[in-house]
């Protein structure tokens, strides 16, 4: 489905990035996965090793590494033409407990990332008249939650940043959409107190956490020339948790 | 016709999508010749690709003519 295509998929190595960067490679992209530690980047290396996909290490708050790893990928496998911009963190706290180290790491890390990892991908894709810019948003970006004012105010950010991207660039046919994952169950979601999480799944009508490959499936979909019509736009994959 | 001014006319002619019989040097990439705020971003590029350089954006702001293009050309290139 997705021969030809080269796909760089952010935060990789783990959860929600690990399960897209493989359904990817699955439906025949090239896939380059990056995390942020070389043991990460190893880690994608090997799990993308039977289909001729790698990992490389990237800090994705760093404008220099941003650009040399996109350098290294064109000169080994040619330009970027699939984005997902997964990489994330979360620095939970209550805002009245909330130090600036907190809302900058995660403002940064979340949404900073996506200004720069776009700008950098877009000039091959304009001229390639294609290409596909799919950024994880999350449900907490639209419904708000207790304690993640700085994540919810990055998710809600990148989903700004996607219609207005979609429009800059809808005439040289790329498109830009977000995915917001509701509860996933990933190393992130399973740090939460178990009474968090059966609160959070009795709002969840599908009476499940989402698995990686629900998301992973969504990605595939919006990457392929099936979606090549749908732009701006943020798919939502939650169970109904939360409906737009 | 001068060398540059024939490969920056061929640029704005392919780039813009116009005959290259109306890329005139008075030509105003907007007014003339209908490009976008994006096309414009895009001319840039293909200039600095055909003449193997980095145009500022501030000096990139003040091409708007095929001439202002020729001029920068020949200004800032060798």
């Amino acid at each position: 489905m997705l021969e030809g295509q080269i796909a760089l998929v952010t935060g990789a190595s783990r959860g929600i990035g690990a399960a897209i960067a493989s359904e990817l490679a699955k439906q025949g992209a090239k896939v380059i996965g990056t995390a942020t530690t070389d043991s990460g980047a190893e880690q994608i290396s090997q799990a993308l090793a039977g289909v001729g996909g790698l990992g490389l290490a990237l800090d994705v708050n760093d404008p220099a590494q941003v650009e040399s790893v996109l350098k290294a990928i064109a000169d080994q496998f040619g330009e970027v033409s699939v984005l997902v911009n997964n990489a994330g963190i979360t620095r939970d706290t209550l805002l009245m407990r909330m130090k600036d180290a907190d809302w900058d790491a995660v403002i940064s890390t979340n949404l900073t990332s996506v200004y720069r990892m776009s700008q950098a991908v877009l000039r091959p894709m304009m001229k390639a008249r294609s290409g596909r810019i799919i950024n994880i948003s999350s449900v907490v970006g639209h419904m708000g939650n207790a304690g993640q004012t700085n994540y919810a105010a990055a998710k809600a950010g990148m989903a700004g940043f996607t219609r207005s991207l979609a429009a800059e660039v809808g005439s040289r046919g790329i498109t830009v959409n977000c995915i917001a994952p509701g509860f996933i169950d990933t190393d992130m979601t399973r740090e939460l107190p178990e009474n968090v999480r059966e609160e959070l799944l009795k709002r969840v009508p599908m009476n499940r956490f989402g698995d990686v490959g629900d998301i992973a499936a969504a990605v595939v979909f919006l990457a392929s020339s099936s979606a090549s019509y749908i732009t701006g736009e943020t798919l939502h994959v939650n169970g109904g948790m939360y409906m737009a | 016709m001068s060398d540059i001014e024939q490969r920056v006319k061929k640029i704005v002619s392919e780039q813009l999508g116009a005959n290259e019989a109306d890329v005139k040097n008075e030509s105003s990439f907007v007014d003339d010749l209908g490009a976008d705020s994006l096309d414009t971003v895009e001319l840039v590029m293909a200039l600095e690709e055909e003449f193997d350089c980095e145009i500022p954006d501030e000096e990139a702001e003040k091409i708007t003519t095929v001439q202002q293009a020729i001029d920068y050309v020949n200004a800032n290139l060798k």
